[in-house]
């Protein structure tokens, strides 16, 4: 049995349309990331799943239960983590946990085996107010609120946004953790170096899927030589590059620029001499060209930008 | 279980909100100070200008007589009614009373005469009562020169003596009937514009997804809710109730536990009212113009500060509908007469309508679901 089925779901806003037609599974114990920018339409997703708005269209199911007639029996086993810290600010701490243990009709003493590696941070801070607490320490006591009643599947938008790199380490960490526990996980995040902490992934674009499979299988896709570039001087490279008719897509990535070319007959070193002559004329030296391995942000925006092309 | 922990969530934000605290305990000892001065309809110092055409004993006389009250002052006496008129423009005078030639002449030898009170009608309350004031001074005037002369029976044909006496408020102190209603008002502000301002709150603060999410009955939550505004109600109440003992020597004559009963009943109205304007609001500017606006028709038309009987006909079915109407009628019934349960009962029904609509369309209204 699959934790999650989403069958083609539609959500719309207005005229906008949030999703066109998302489908996908999430098996039991698996952590399943939706990765993709702001505005694609991750948080529809979620709020479609925990019950907050109808879908237009589609039918999706949690835990065997339709999110339009069972909605109550999923509320009541799943955990949801919104985008926004959404807790009561003027509770404190253990106040907060407290309250959300309650009116799940549970205790934080029945359950607190699940929570007590997240807790054990935030104990020396339990009299705190919770709108006191530093971005990382929200974070936790948001997943401690989400997790106290001991849900099957745990919904997490955008648990690590705007928090620093080591509590994000330590969140993952925990998610993982918890997935050895037997809970099954769907989690946004638009950074994509998260991906590959996931079972399985989906890359969403403008409300639509571009693939859903492992990070691994993924990356396995792209199979189009990969190419970082950089130099002395980064800014008027990167212009440089994308004025080359034979780029097909070039990007920014810390200190170097991705490049691909478009698909021909020519062969890797062919490729990178082509660049280096080309650049040349254009007045750039002390170039470094070299193949490189992709990312999953590679894949993300190889596709990104075939979507735009066609 | 999960109510006791909502009601107890709720109090301990409001507990941690100063200025919740301020607002309950200073706005009806703020409003008991300083409203009932406020709302007297007594008039007093009421600037005349007098045009003394006569120029006579009696004319004097009579000018002096109205200044020695303590209704009127008078602005000056003048030869000339366009030198009045001027006063009047100017906002010095609120009222001319011109007395003509052969006025004392007139007085002595028919025994009547005529003069002229001409008002500033900008404020009608001023001008009519000034004018009815001023009526009955110079009505008094023309007896005491009749008797005089010893012509007892002109002013009083027919012999017909009116006494007046003002039950339950024998001297007619304006302060009496406002104070049960300005006990209402303030109770109906607080638990109107705070439960207003709560769920819209929460929304802003996003807290109402975490809530939605969980297995929560709406009537549960919105019962949450209502409580502890119903007990705020009652502490503003019993503040209110209190200070106007101790500043008005103002107590009850009815039974304070049926006040307190009946209170029940409009307090939970009013936030349930405060709780759907908030459910249907998503910014807390909305909610607060909202309620702003409704409760400032429900004051305006629920007959404390005009009679409903003056009212035009669709005015007045409008105040039928106005919770404030009922329960303001209860509280002067109680404080001012000493009604007991069964005397207000008519009052009671339309209140209990309101509580079971209001409160019905407060549940259905808060959605779990976009």
């Amino acid at each position: 049995m699959y934790s999650v089925e989403a069958d083609n779901l539609i959500k719309r806003y207005g005229s906008s349309e949030a999703l066109r037609g998302v489908s996908f599974r999430v098996s039991e114990g698996e952590i399943f990331g939706i990765i993709g920018p702001d505005g694609a339409g991750k948080t529809s997703i979620f709020r479609i799943l925990t019950t907050l708005i109808l879908p237009d269209g589609g039918s999706a199911r949690v835990l065997g239960l339709d999110v339009v007639q069972d909605y109550h029996g999923i509320r009541r086993r799943v955990g949801y983590m919104p985008g926004r810290f959404s807790l009561y600010q003027d509770l404190s701490v253990e106040e907060n946990l407290r309250f959300f243990a309650t009116l799940f009709g549970t205790t934080i003493e029945e359950n607190y085996d699940l929570v007590k590696d997240i807790y054990s941070y935030l104990e020396p801070f339990r009299k705190r107010k919770a709108g006191a607490l530093s971005g990382g320490m929200k974070q936790k006591l948001a997943l401690s609120c989400a997790l106290i009643h001991k849900p099957d599947v745990l919904f997490l938008d955008e648990p690590t946004t705007g928090v620093d790199p080591v509590s994000r380490k330590e969140f993952w960490t925990m998610l993982r953790r918890l997935r050895e526990q037997g809970l099954s996980i769907v989690v946004s995040t638009p950074y994509m170096d998260e991906a590959t902490l996931c079972d399985r992934i989906a890359l969403i674009r403008k409300g639509i899927f571009l693939d859903t499979d492992t990070p691994a299988d993924i990356i396995s896709k792209f199979t189009l030589p990969l190419l970082a570039v950089s130099g002395p001087h980064m800014p008027s490279l990167l212009r440089d590059i994308r004025l080359i008719p034979q780029v097909f897509s070039c990007f920014a990535f810390g200190d170097t620029h991705h490049v691909v070319m478009r698909p021909g007959e020519l062969s890797l070193e062919a490729q990178i001499n082509f660049l280096n002559t080309a650049l040349h004329a254009k007045g750039h030296s002390g170039l470094s060209i070299k193949p490189i391995r992709p990312n999953v942000e590679d894949c993300y925006m190889y596709l990104d930008t075939l979507e735009e092309h066609s | 279980m999960i109510l006791k922990y909502l009601i107890e969530k709720e109090f301990k934000q409001m507990a941690r909100d100063p200025f919740i605290l301020f607002i309950v305990i200073a706005l009806p000892v703020l409003v008991m100070l300083v409203f009932p001065w406020a709302t007297t309809m007594e008039i007093k110092n009421v600037n005349v200008a007098v045009v003394d055409n006569d120029r006579s004993d009696l004319s004097r006389l009579l000018t002096e007589k109205i200044a020695s009250t303590e209704y009127f002052d008078i602005t000056g006496v003048f030869m000339r009614s366009d030198e009045a008129l001027e006063q009047v423009e100017f906002g010095d005078a609120d009222i001319i009373l011109e007395v003509p030639y052969g006025f004392e002449q007139d007085l002595l030898s028919e025994g009547s005469s005529s003069l002229l009170i001409e008002a500033n009608a900008v404020n009608g309350t001023k001008a009519s009562l000034g004018t009815s004031y001023l009526d009955v001074i110079v009505l008094d005037f023309t007896e005491e020169v009749n008797l005089e002369r010893g012509a007892v029976t002109l002013t009083a044909p027919g012999g017909i003596a009116v006494d007046s006496y003002y039950w339950f408020n024998p001297t007619m102190d304006y302060k009496i009937p406002m104070i049960p209603a300005l006990i209402m008002l303030v109770v109906a502000l607080i638990t109107g514009f705070l439960p207003a301002m709560n769920i819209v709150g929460e929304k802003e603060a996003g807290t109402i997804e975490q809530i939605n999410v969980t297995p929560v009955p709406k009537i549960t939550f919105i019962v949450g809710k209502l409580i502890p505004y119903w007990v705020i109600g009652v502490i503003v109440l019993s503040v209110g109730m209190v200070v106007a003992w101790l500043l008005y020597g103002l107590r009850p004559e009815g039974s304070v536990l049926l006040l307190y009963g009946l209170s029940l009943l409009f307090i939970f109205g009013l936030s349930g009212l405060g709780l759907i304007i908030s459910n249907y609001s998503s910014t807390m500017q909305q909610a607060m113009f909202m309620i702003f606006f409704i409760i400032i028709v429900f004051i305006l038309m629920c007959g404390i500060f005009t009679p409903i009987s003056s009212m035009p006909e669709w005015a007045r079915a409008i105040s039928l509908f106005d919770p404030f109407t009922y329960f303001a009628e209860i509280m002067r019934m109680i404080y001012l007469k000493g009604s007991t349960f069964r005397d207000i009962l008519p009052y009671v029904y339309p209140l209990l309508a309101f509580f079971v609509v209001i409160i019905g369309w407060a549940v259905l209204s808060y959605k779990k679901r976009g």
